[in-house]
Formats: C-alpha cells, structure tokens, sequence
C-alpha cells in the first residue's frame, strides 16, 4: 500500500492515544502498589516519593488472599484441564468425522457462549442448593460446583479453537498411524494431539483465565471457605479505610499468572481465537 | 459442508477379527465391543466423542435454561427457595409486573434496559472504532510494532476484576488520577471534584471502562482479519490511482465485512450482558444513571429474594437478545447478497 506522506503522523497520534489510554491504568497499578498507605491517600501524583514493598506484605493480612488464591488455582487449574480434555475428545469428533446432529453440536454450543450469565445463574443456584438437599451432594458454596460451571463455560471455545487446530493437522498423518494398526483413538493419542501440542496449551491458558476471571457466579456460588480472588478482592474496598495501595498491590499479584501466561502464548492463542472469526 | 452418515475414515482396523489375536488388556469387555456390528460402532464412534461435552452443557447450559423458564411461572420468593417444589404457580404474574411500567418494578427495569440500550452502543461503537483504528494504523512495518501489539492485548489478558477496580481507584472523587488530571492539572471544572462513580458521570465512566476493556478484542479480530486480504487488491487499486483513503474505503472495509458482521454481534452480546464491569465498578449500589441490566437484574433477584420475578426478567432479556440478533443476521445477510 503507498503511503501518504501524514500517515507516519496520523499514526504516532493514533497508536500512540490507544497506548496511553491502554496503559495507564497499567502504570498506575504498578506506581500505586509501591507507595506508603498516606501517599495514595492524601491525592494521585505520578511519580511515587516514598518506594516500598510494605503492601505486598501487607496484602496477605488484610484479607485471607492466601486462602482467595489457593482457591482460584484450584478452581481455574481442574477446570482448565477438566475442560479441555473433554474438548479434545469433541473436537476430534467434530474435525474428522461428518455425523448427523454435528452442526446442531457445534451451533448450540456455541450459542450458549452468547447467552448472558444472569439467566444460568438463578436455575442453577436452585439447582445446586435442592441438588444438595436431596442427594447430600453440596455443590453450593462448594469448589466442586465452581469447577463444573467454569469447565462448561470455556468448553464452547475450547472445542472451537481445538476444531481449528486439528483441522490444520494433515489428515495423510492420522491415515499414517491407522496403516501402522492404530484404531481411530490411537491416532488421536499417537498422532493428533502430539501435533497440536501448542494449540492444546493455549486452549488450557485460555480455560484458566476464564475460571480465573469470573466475577458473577463466583459471587454468589461461594462461601468464605471457597472464596475465590474475584469475589475476594472486594474485601479491600469494603474495609472504613480503603487500602488503595494494598488494592493495586494484589491486583498486581492475581494477575501475574495470567498475563504471563497470555503473553507466552500469544501467538497460538491469537492464531487459535481469530481462526473461526475470519474463516 | 453436508453431513454424511459415514465417517472419512476406515476404522475396520479397531475390530480384530473374530478369534484373532486380541490385543493384550481386552478382556471381557474387548468381547462384548467386538460383537456389536462394525457399522454401528462406527457410526457411535463421534457420538462418544462429543457424549461428555454433551452432558456437561446440558447440566449447565439446557437444563438451567429451561428450569429458569419454569421458574418464571412460579411465585418463587424467600420462602420456597430451599424447598422450589412447594412453589405455587404464578402463571404469567412475574410477567406482568415485570412489563407493567407504572408499577415501580416495571419502571425501574425499563429504565435499566434504556441506560443498557445506550451503553451497549457507545461501548461497542467506540470500541469497533477504537480496534479498527488500531489495527489499521498497525499496518506496514515501523519500529516497536510488535511490542505495541502485545500491549495492546495486555487488558484483555489481565483478570477483568483487576483491571476494573483499578480504574474504580483512578475514578475516585479525591485520591484518584482521574480528577488529579482534570482538575489539579488542567484546572477545568473551576477547581470542583466531580464524583465519577454515584451521579451523572458514573455512566461516562462505566462506558469508558468497557471500552478500553473489550476494544484489544476487536482490535485482535480485526488485526487477523486485515492479514487475510489479499494483497493484489491494494496493487491493483493503486494501479487505478486510489489513495490511501480510497483504499480504505473501497478495498479494506469492504473486505472486512464478513469479520464485522461477527465480531459486531460478539461485541454486542457481550456488552449488553456484561455484568462484571458495572459490579466491580460500583459495587453492590450501581447508580441509577448506570443501571446496566444484568447488574439491575441480579440485585433485584437477591435483594428480595424473589427468583421467580428475577427469572421473567432473565427470559425477557433472553427474548430480546434472540430477536435482535435474528434482525441483525437477516439485516446484514441481506445486504451482503444485494452487493
């Protein structure tokens, strides 16, 4: 494409608007979490004056955080993992074989990832709690109820995005292992999932991120036992005093995982969210 | 794509013959699987396959769905919630008093459902614009491009309640960044702090949030988008003495048709049910002027307790989003086969 001669211009404007406005926020996450308690609150100023790293020893008395995140790791890590192997196995479904009732799957799982959240929330808080008193299975307040819901609501884009992976995947190579006396299933193990071992990762990150992002469901399916850091981050804000320094400083701290995660994989996590999108 | 009742692939290899060698471990239940007929197995084969993933979206997506439907038929207050089955039926009462807009439930949703209206199209326009622009003026190579890309992705990365309740901090009245600039700094407003999360301002503020929030997603769409047309055209057209503008209009947009039409509907879904934004930014008391409909749904459900009025609300909500995103495939359908 030629290039006018304001495009240099017009785009130091207007990347660089979109980088300030994404990254202050950031910047003002990270400046705050080292400032002393009586510097966030007598007023902002960007640059902090007093550095300390008395909040990110702080954070873990103010509220059980310790508890909050041993939680969501667990919560986000069974899930993640529960998730997509299950998505592996409907995925390979869906990629190789042309079955009846394979697009109604594909549509309808798919659909439900559009439905919004307050419409799932209030049946299956009943159910959960009635569950409970007939069968004594407590899935309410209980880390196992957390573990199934976050499972089904990454399973819609895991299989998705484990379709496209499997779909780049020459099928000459399952048809390699199926000669050498493989079953269908022995191609998955031997052949398939070797190869979409990046694109399995991915889809992995993506599930936990998703558990270990949730706000709705974790606010009402928990107790103080199972608490996770999406509902136990408020506790910061609810005390007289807000702690804004300890806030940013935990902020920091739960986001950590994720966005080193995200960004490691990032290629094959872009290549496996925009594949469907632009097909 | 027409399904086929046969599947690509010859399995006969996963049956050993009858009294060959089996493989080692295929005890009993080798013997009963082998003596089902080997088309029907093959046939059940994707059916196995996609059997877990259908009972989990059935336990949390279909059943849940239809019993909230259920629920909306019943006077499903406090006192049945442990013990649903006792519930009377309601009929269409939760109905309603849910569209009875001179009753003060009836008002309070409709205007919840307008401020949700107007916040849905200017976060997702300005996010649209926002991704668009972005990934436009990413084009061609300059230093730090690939650095900038990944920033830009970092808030879609980032838990979304962590990057929420830093901008609640930015937003308040007195320590927060947000009035430092606008006031301390630019001196406007004549030296009065505004409030930007009760009032007013609080809806600015929650657009704003949702915005830098979901526009590294359009701009990740339409970054992938853009790298999928094809090059010749822009030769071509600049062959035929089209500018920079001109190809934007004429090539570029109208390539990125097809990737709108999705990414749009996906945005749209996604704002006007977002939950997360509103109650992590304003906590359990959302200001009237930010009353966003799941938010406005959900306190009213546990505040009263009363599911069954809060569930003909969701399958209204449910309704409504069904019928605009039918119009809004057959609209855009539509037009696409007339060009």
């Amino acid at each position: 494409m030629h290039e006018p001669r304001w495009l240099p211009w017009a785009r130091w404007f207007g990347l660089g608007f979109l980088a300030l406005f994404t990254l202050i926020p950031i910047y003002v996450m990270i400046s705050s979490s080292v400032k002393p308690l009586r510097d966030v609150q007598n007023g902002f100023s960007w640059i902090p004056t007093t550095f300390t790293l008395r909040p990110f020893a702080d954070i873990w008395k103010t509220v059980p955080l310790g508890t909050y995140f041993v939680n969501s790791l667990i919560v986000a890590s069974i899930s993640a993992v529960a998730s997509v192997a299950v998505a592996i196995f409907a995925a390979y479904a869906v990629s190789r074989y042309r079955f009846p009732g394979r697009r109604v799957f594909t549509v309808t799982v798919l659909s439900t990832q559009m439905f919004p959240g307050i419409l799932f929330l209030l049946p299956l808080f009943m159910i959960f709690v009635n569950l409970g008193n007939v069968t004594g299975v407590e899935l309410y307040g209980s880390r196992l109820g957390l573990i199934i819901t976050y499972l089904t609501f990454s399973l819609p884009f895991a299989i998705w995005m484990l379709v496209g992976y499997f779909d780049s995947i020459p099928r000459a190579l399952d048809e390699a292992a199926k000669v050498d006396g493989s079953g269908p299933l022995g191609a998955l193990f031997r052949v398939v999932i070797p190869a979409a071992v990046p694109g399995i990762v991915a889809v992995t990150i993506y599930a936990f991120m998703t558990a270990w992002g949730e706000v709705l469901f974790a606010s009402v399916m928990t107790d103080d036992n199972t608490r996770t850091l999406a509902v136990g981050l408020r506790g910061y804000a609810t005390l007289n005093d807000v702690y804004w320094n300890q806030v940013m400083a935990a902020s920091l701290v739960v986001s950590i995982p994720v966005v080193v995660g995200f960004l490691l994989l990032q290629r094959y996590l872009v290549q496996g969210l925009t594949a469907g999108a632009v097909k | 794509m027409v399904a086929r009742t046969t599947p690509h692939h010859d399995e006969r290899r996963t049956a050993p013959p009858e009294g060959g060698p089996r493989p080692p471990g295929a005890g009993l239940h080798g013997r009963v699987v082998s003596r089902i007929p080997l088309r029907l197995r093959r046939l059940g084969l994707p059916y196995m396959l996609i059997l877990p993933a259908i009972l989990l979206e059935l336990l949390i997506h279909v059943v849940p769905m239809l019993v909230g439907v259920g629920m909306s038929f019943l006077r499903l207050t406090q006192l049945y919630i442990r013990n649903w089955t006792a519930a009377p039926f309601a009929g269409l009462s939760n109905y309603q008093v849910a569209v009875n807009f001179d009753s003060a439930v009836g008002a309070s949703l409709l205007h919840s459902f307008f401020v949700t209206v107007v916040f849905t199209i200017l976060a997702v326009g300005m996010s649209w614009l926002f991704g668009t622009a972005g990934a436009v003026l990413m084009q061609g190579a300059f230093r730090g491009r690939g650095l900038l890309r990944t920033l830009f992705l970092v808030p879609y990365a980032l838990p979304v309640y962590a990057g929420v309740i830093t901008w609640s901090f930015m937003l308040q009245r007195d320590t927060g960044l947000v009035n430092h600039v606008l006031v301390d700094q630019l001196h406007l407003f004549g030296g009065d702090r505004p409030f930007w999360l009760i009032g007013g301002n609080s809806f600015a503020a929650v657009v704003i949030v949702a915005v830098w929030k979901s526009w590294p997603f359009a701009f990740l769409i339409l970054m992938a988008g853009l790298q999928n047309i094809d090059k010749d055209l822009y030769e071509a057209s600049a062959i035929d003495g089209a500018g920079w503008w001109r190809q934007l209009r004429s090539v570029t947009l109208p390539m990125l048709r097809p990737v709108n039409q999705v990414l749009i509907l996906v945005l749209f879904l996604w704002t006007f049910n977002d939950f997360n934004t509103p109650y992590v930014l304003f906590g359990n008391a959302a200001p009237q002027e930010a009353d966003l409909i799941s938010v406005h749904i959900y306190q009213s459900s546990f505040i009263t307790w009363n599911f069954g009025s809060g569930s003909a609300m969701s399958v209204l909500l449910l309704l409504f989003l069904l019928l605009v995103t039918a119009v809004y495939l057959v609209a855009t359908s539509r037009r696409k086969s007339d060009a």
